[in-house]
């Protein structure tokens, strides 16, 4: 049975399928694994950082800092394994556990200090993008074999080269999707989004669950950010200015209520599918100048806006039907 | 206490003092920095120095926050302000290359902004989308739309009409200056000689309520993302007269979020309600003078970022309303709910109300 | 459950509770004992300290003087979650559950059936679907809670709370949203749990009710116990005089409705798919009409078509014999119309605006922002409403949402006042606030009537109603069912006619 909650999450996937068919029929070259696994590859940052910003909507907040913290983990890795004889892992392990405390201590903020997540994580978008100016202006490559090792692992199917990060992604994406809906941890995600006086009365640890959601998105800007630095083999400080855009803008396609409360994991990753083959399709294209992906993307978000705004409505108006349904029928009864 | 009293109205000055008292440490401690800040010259019929290059560099931010505050005082917030300007800068530009003079442009990136302005209040206002969102669409889309009219190149253009906007000066003052200073004025007189600014209040506080008492709030609303809109086109004129061209890309890039930090540190609430333009713009000049400070101090500008969001943190936690509560509490222990006490109505004056 | 206990010892006991806030004691010396299979109703009016008092046994607020025992064991919980932990739930009126969530999902928030360590959904189904059986609701717990109505939720959440603690159930005007079928549905699951042994406490505004599924009842009255009573043993009079203080006012018999004036407004067939059926009714110059009927029966919907909050879908208004059209409260106000709502907080107030700004929200809407009313004319306004109405006040310049609920209704009534209606709908215009406002605004009723207003009042109070009104309406079930003039109105016809009318179609 298809429950109407599922509802948004299938007008996604159709989406999907139906942007993809589209795609296809116009140019049948897109119909390989080889645009399936660059779709991967291409977006695996984009996608990792877009599962911690599904959790930060879903309780009802957002975060404008991943961006930046994306470019600050670049950055800081790139200078580690420059200036440090620090083996990788240990670099991300480090980089890891300052992203997720950075994340944590906006949370911090958030709650205890009562300030808007828009505000307090806008200050942590300067913080973070200053931190990496100030460890480096400039682009500083990495050179490290085991850097090499990683990005030369990859599955081959058909002639596709599926590389590691894109599994990452698809792994971060599992992991959402069982974190959301079977860990007491995501369901008290839900339950702020529903609404945060309710959840507290209902016994939801407010404060350790606000913590925990800007430090999962933290955490996973930084995750993010190791990957961008496996596909771009270097760490700038300008790179990936207004990636949370574009993560707000899947989240947003893949049918999560910005309000807060309703949405799924699984949706944003069709949201970040559906991003990237209308720049793929562009690049097929050759014609189209690359501005028509900010404005089709732009389209995109309205629809999808309009169409929550309509299932809304639609909700409503069948609550007010079923209590009348209530009220009437057991007038009938009396 | 029981005797209602007039008592005067809360004075513009005691609401912008904490902004004041903030500018003023940001402005002593560029004066700590560089002795030479409050240095005023007049050449080649201009003015120069440290402080009016505070006033005229932060002109985009005041001219969007003017906007952006009428905007979260009615519980809003304009996230595309900043891609406005791009298509505005871009019309504008276009024009003038066109060979169209620079009025017509001027009033071109006008029309465009009014109109990005109108669409966002259509979404809010008639579609109830929250704001948040509903601007979220063009800040997506706006820059692709700005691209769109210059084709994707910085357009450049040599218009002496247009440049003066930007970098030109009436009586040795930069323009900007006097274009946001005038503005705000013009907006602030508006709004507080008419019922407007009290009528925008009731509706960020309280719709329902609000258009139960008949205001109608819809056209309202509709009307401040259209100043907001407007705000920001002109805003897009003065960057790309300064810069004489029009790029797409970087035009007002992330100005949004500078904008609501200036409305934020001016003391508006995020949640809508009581607003004070004269604050926000307050606002925009101690994110300059911070700016400046960073500027001055000769640190490496690699630093600015980080200085600024920390000073910024500061600003704000001091403002959270955590701590707001806090001194509230204290200042107003003496205005405690008054309980109803019984008492018959006294016919004569009620004859009086008649 | 452990240590059932025995039918004479209280399960919950609470003594010499205090609580001050400054400058008033909100809670003096307050005992209170629950028994187990009992309903123990908490009576008094708006202020007594019902809700304090709950608060304080619930942990939400720390008491200042007192102890509580549970099963005799001495309590001190400082959080809702500990109280909850220790056996006491509460169920407030405004469903405390999450719409976004299903209905298994809300009543096991927090403690759901895991498996390692994550969550079994298909057993918490099975279990949230058991729990809901035993209360005899067989509806899919897979569902999210908003595809249920209100009464489906209130059992939902009271099924949870009863699940987490199981000792005492604390209902907080559970029935305030409900229609009188979804009462019942509610009632029964109470004497279920009553069956068990649960301690009840339930807390609401209709004395009907209380003395329908109430075994027990503490009055409070200005933070103080008035006293305790077997319900069985007392009468409806000698509650309400036990809550008031004082003897009901005969003012039934003292009716001075006066003379209606010439026709003001016609209503013919006005009507809403969905929300009222099309009624007529004809309001003349100084008269009031009374709206009576159960909650839901019609009148908030009534008072907001007329106004045009809702617009109608049919039907029409003529003004002095000539048609207008409403569509939304602008046009209403401009045909000075004037409509003080039910809901005070959220249609009322603009609670971070200033009581004068308050006050003259409406006649500066009316004129148009571009004619703002000069400061002097506002300030004169101002204080003579504040003088007329006697709305007490530190200042003008406060926050409306500083005052108290009589003097929010008296700032509302002169914000309505100054824009000099012609008719004035009042919406439950005494709800929630203490007997000294409450006479004030029926005076206040009874002028602007002899003042040749016309008058639409909604209310729930029959008593006040037929105090003031030259004819009441009577609603049920979204439909107007009969109109009484002049000796038919008593409290005891309008009853009458709720109870038993035939709605005629």
């Amino acid at each position: 049975m298809i429950r109407s909650t599922y509802l948004p999450l299938l007008i996604t996937l159709a989406t999907f399928v139906l942007a993809y068919a589209l795609c296809a029929s116009a140019y049948p070259a897109m119909l390989s694994f080889r645009v399936v696994a660059n779709l991967l590859t291409d977006n695996a940052f984009l996608g990792i950082a877009a599962v911690g910003m599904t959790f930060v909507i879903l309780s009802g907040g957002i975060d404008l800092s991943i961006g930046s913290v994306i470019a600050f983990t670049g950055v800081f890795l790139a200078v580690i394994l420059r200036d440090t004889g620090l083996h990788p892992l240990v670099a991300f392990a480090l980089v890891l556990a300052l992203t997720t405390g950075f994340g944590a201590a906006m949370g911090a903020t958030i709650h205890y200090l009562e300030m808007p997540p828009f505000i307090v994580t806008l200050a942590g978008m300067f913080l973070a993008r200053g931190a990496a100016y100030v460890l480096s202006t400039e682009s500083v490559p990495i050179t490290h074999e085991f850097y090499d090792t990683l990005q030369d692992m990859y599955w081959k199917i058909d002639g596709a080269r599926f590389r590691l990060i894109g599994l990452v992604m698809v792994l971060t994406f599992v992991v959402g999707i069982i974190t959301a809906h079977r860990t007491r941890f995501g369901q008290n995600v839900y339950a702020l989004g529903g609404g945060e006086q309710t959840a507290r009365l209902m016994g939801v640890p407010i404060a350790a669950t606000t913590i925990g959601i800007y430090a999962v998105s933290g955490g996973l800007a930084g995750l993010s950010g190791i990957v961008f630095s496996l596909y771009t083999s270097a760490g700038y400080s300008l790179a990936t200015v207004g990636v949370e855009l574009d993560a707000i803008a899947a989240v947003v396609i893949g049918g999560t209520l910005l309000t807060g409360g309703y949405g799924f994991v699984a949706g944003t990753f069709f949201g970040i599918l559906i991003m990237g083959l209308i720049q793929t399709y562009i690049v097929f294209d050759g014609t189209l100048s690359s501005w028509w992906t900010k404005i089709v993307i732009g389209g995109l978000l309205f629809a999808f806006i309009l169409l929550q705004k309509g299932l809304t409505w639609a909700a409503e108006k069948r609550a007010a039907q079923a209590r009348l349904r209530t009220a009437t029928g057991s007038a009938a009864l009396s | 206490m029981s005797t209602p009293s007039a008592g005067p109205r809360p004075s513009v000055f005691k609401r912008i003092l904490p902004q004041l008292v903030i500018l003023a440490v940001a402005l002593a401690l560029n004066v700590v920095v560089f002795p030479d800040f409050f240095h005023i010259d007049f050449r080649n019929g201009r003015l120069f120095g440290n402080l009016i290059d505070v006033l005229n560099r932060g002109a985009p931010v005041a001219l969007l926050c003017i906007g952006m505050t009428l905007v979260i005082a009615t519980k809003g917030i304009d996230l595309s302000v900043g891609a406005v300007m791009a298509i505005a800068g871009a019309v504008a530009a276009s024009m003038v290359v066109e060979g169209h003079g620079w009025g017509t442009a001027l009033l071109a990136a006008m029309a465009a902004g009014g109109l990005c302005g109108l669409w966002n209040g259509f979404l809010v206002a008639v579609l109830r989308i929250q704001p948040i969102v509903a601007t979220l669409v063009l800040m997506v889309a706006g820059r692709g739309i700005a691209q769109l009219v210059t084709e994707g190149k910085i357009l450049t253009f040599d218009n002496a009409g247009l440049i003066h906007l930007g970098a030109g000066t009436v009586a040795g003052v930069p323009t900007p200056i006097l274009i946001w200073i005038a503005l705000g004025a013009l907006v602030t007189f508006v709004v507080r000689r008419t019922a407007l600014g009290m009528l925008i209040e009731a509706i960020g506080i309280n719709e329902r309520s609000s258009r139960l008492a008949g205001i109608n709030s819809r056209v309202l609303l509709v009307c401040v993302y259209l100043v907001s809109g407007l705000c920001a086109a002109l805003a897009g004129v003065i960057v790309a007269a300064d810069i004489k061209g029009a790029d797409a890309n970087n035009a007002g890039l992330w100005l949004e979020l500078d904008a609501i930090l200036a409305v934020v540190i001016g003391g508006n609430s995020l949640l809508g309600g009581r607003f004070s333009i004269v604050a926000s713009l307050i606002g925009a000049l101690i994110i300059q003078s911070v700016n400046s400070v960073i500027l001055l101090s000769g640190l490496p500008p690699e630093f600015n970022l980080v200085i600024k969001a920390l000073l910024i943190l500061g600003i704000l936690v001091i403002q959270s309303p955590r701590i707001g509560n806090y001194v509230y509490m204290l200042r107003a222990s003496d205005i405690q709910p008054q309980p109803d006490r019984p008492k018959p109505i006294d016919h004569q004056e009620k004859e009086a109300a008649r | 459950m452990k240590d059932v206990p025995t039918p004479d010892r209280p399960v919950l006991h609470a003594r010499g509770i205090s609580k001050f806030f400054p400058g008033t004691i909100a809670l003096d010396d307050v005992s209170v004992r629950l028994m187990p299979g009992e309903v123990h109703a908490l009576l008094g009016e708006n202020g007594a300290g019902k809700s304090t008092l709950i608060k304080c046994l619930t942990g939400a607020y720390r008491r200042d003087a007192g102890v509580m025992e549970l099963d005799g064991q001495e309590v001190d919980p400082a959080s809702t979650a500990e109280s909850q932990r220790l056996g006491i739930g509460t169920v407030y009126q405004e469903v405390n559950l999450l719409p976004n969530l299903t209905v298994a999902e809300n009543l096991f928030l927090g403690r759901q059936p895991t498996r390692g360590r994550f969550i079994a959904r298909r057993r918490m189904n099975a279990m949230a679907r058991e729990v809901l059986e035993s209360y005899g609701l067989d509806i899919d717990p897979a569902e999210p809670l908003s595809g249920y109505s209100v009464a489906i939720q209130q059992v939902i959440a009271i099924a949870r709370a009863v699940d987490m603690s199981g000792k005492v159930l604390i209902l907080d005007e559970p029935t305030a949203s409900l229609d009188h079928d979804e009462v019942q549905l509610l009632f029964r699951v109470i004497r279920q749990l009553k069956a068990r042994g649960l301690a009840v406490v339930f807390i609401t505004h209709f004395l009907d009710q209380v003395f329908d599924i109430s075994d027990r009842a503490t009055v409070l009255r200005n933070g103080q116990v008035v006293g305790e009573c077997l319900l069985n043993e007392v009468t409806q009079h000698d509650v309400v005089t036990m809550m008031l203080g004082r003897q009901l006012e005969a003012r039934v018999q003292n009716r001075d409705t006066g003379r209606a004036g010439k026709t003001l407004v016609e209503i013919s067939d006005l009507g809403k798919r969905g929300m009222i059926d099309p009624f007529s009714l004809t309001i003349h110059e100084g008269e009031v009409v009374g709206l009576a009927g159960l909650l839901g029966s019609g009148r908030t919907e009534t008072a907001n078509l007329i106004f045009g909050v809702v617009p109608a879908d049919q039907g029409k208004i003529t003004l002095r014999g000539k048609a207008i059209d409403i569509t939304n409260p602008r046009d209403a106000v401009a045909h000075r119309f004037a409509l003080c709502p039910e809901d005070r907080k959220v249609d009322g107030i603009v609670g971070d605006l200033s009581v004068r700004d308050n006050i003259i929200l409406a006649l500066q809407a009316r004129q148009g922002w571009m004619r703002p009313i000069p400061r002097a004319k506002v300030e004169e306004i101002a204080q003579s409403y504040v003088r007329a109405l006697d709305i007490r006040l530190a200042s003008l310049d406060m926050p409306i949402r500083l005052l108290s609920g009589g003097n929010q209704q008296k700032a509302l009534l002169a914000r309505w006042l100054a824009t000099n209606p012609d008719f004035l709908i009042l919406d439950e215009p005494t709800r929630g606030i203490d007997v000294g406002a409450h006479a004030e605004i029926i005076a206040l009723i009874e002028q602007l009537r002899a003042d040749g207003m016309a008058l639409l009042v909604a209310s729930s109070e029959l008593e006040e109603l037929v105090a003031y009104s030259t004819r009441v309406i009577v609603l049920r079930d979204r439909q107007q069912v009969r109109e009484l003039t002049g000796d038919d109105i008593s409290p005891a016809t309008i009853i009458d006619v709720i109870a038993t009318e035939e709605a005629a179609r």
